[in-house]
């Protein structure tokens, strides 16, 4: 094999198991509230990424699944959950019940 | 009924019904920023009373969120209307708004236990549709400054908010 074969042999493994590994990368993924308003209101994500909701507001909200978790978002300040679970879940805001928002967590 | 007495003053007071309300058709900018924020007083007042008087779990922490909820917004409104140089003006709509929730509270004094918890939610759900329903009609269509307009739109999902709040309460109080 001559050497040219061997370095583009070793380069497309090496890029096979970046390509490889991308996809499995866990992103953190921005919600902004503003003028009680989930936005983006529907996020898609995958099982292990974060959501990270920024309350602009000076009101505080939470993040509410009913039967399920909730996150409390205090005025002008972030919080954030990992998910962990596959799945269209829809929350709401527990003090503000008219705030919607929709994560669809792919596997 | 506590209730209706107040959905019919707001009713006459301001969808102009009434020869009361016959001189003030269109409120104006520093009326209407007294409005909203004595609507605003008016349900803080009524939160405090429940936190004074209630022992159920879900309406203390209701009344603590109307609070908390109330003073933010009116704390944005006193700001507004400093930046803004309006002088917020008392009117026949503000008055008779204090006047029917000061008999409220009286009313609701009288109350203990479940009963209070019940008339307290019953007339929270009440009063916040009514605001809604002023707010929506009349105070947002009126209002000529935009900040102001915009302050009263973020008013309004805060009050719808609380409504819907207000009903889950009720409903968990069944």
């Amino acid at each position: 094999m001559r050497p040219d074969d061997l370095n583009r042999r070793l380069w497309s493994a090496a890029l096979a198991f970046a390509f490889a590994a991308t996809p499995a990368a866990a992103e953190t993924i921005e919600v902004t509230i503003d003028k009680l308003v989930f936005s983006p209101a529907t996020v898609e994500a995958k099982v292990g990424d974060t959501i990270a909701w920024v309350n602009k507001d000076k009101f505080a909200h939470t993040a509410t699944v009913k039967g399920g978790w909730e996150v409390m978002i205090p005025p002008n300040k972030s919080a954030s959950l990992t998910l962990k679970v596959a799945g269209t879940i829809d929350y709401f805001c527990r003090f503000h019940p008219n705030m919607k928002g929709r994560l669809v967590v792919a596997p | 009924m506590p209730i209706r007495h107040t959905t019919a003053l707001l009713a006459m007071l301001l969808f102009g019904t009434a020869p009361l309300a016959q001189a003030a058709d269109k409120p104006t900018d520093p009326q209407i920023a007294h409005i909203a924020y004595t609507a605003g007083v008016i349900d803080v007042a009524a939160a405090k009373q429940a936190l004074k008087k209630s022992k159920n779990k879900e309406v203390l922490a209701f009344a603590k969120d109307m609070v908390r909820d109330h003073e933010a917004v009116n704390v944005q409104a006193l700001d507004l209307v400093k930046k803004l140089k309006v002088t917020p003006e008392d009117n026949a709509t503000s008055k008779a708004l204090t006047k029917a929730a000061t008999e409220e509270r009286a009313k609701l004094a009288k109350l203990k236990g479940a009963a209070f918890d019940k008339a307290y939610v019953d007339n929270e759900v009440a009063y916040h549709q009514q605001v809604d329903g002023a707010l929506e009609t009349l105070l947002i269509p009126s209002a000529s400054n935009a900040e102001l307009k915009s302050l009263l739109e973020t008013g309004l999902k805060i009050f719808q908010g609380h409504e819907q709040h207000a009903e889950h309460v009720a409903s968990m109080l069944k």
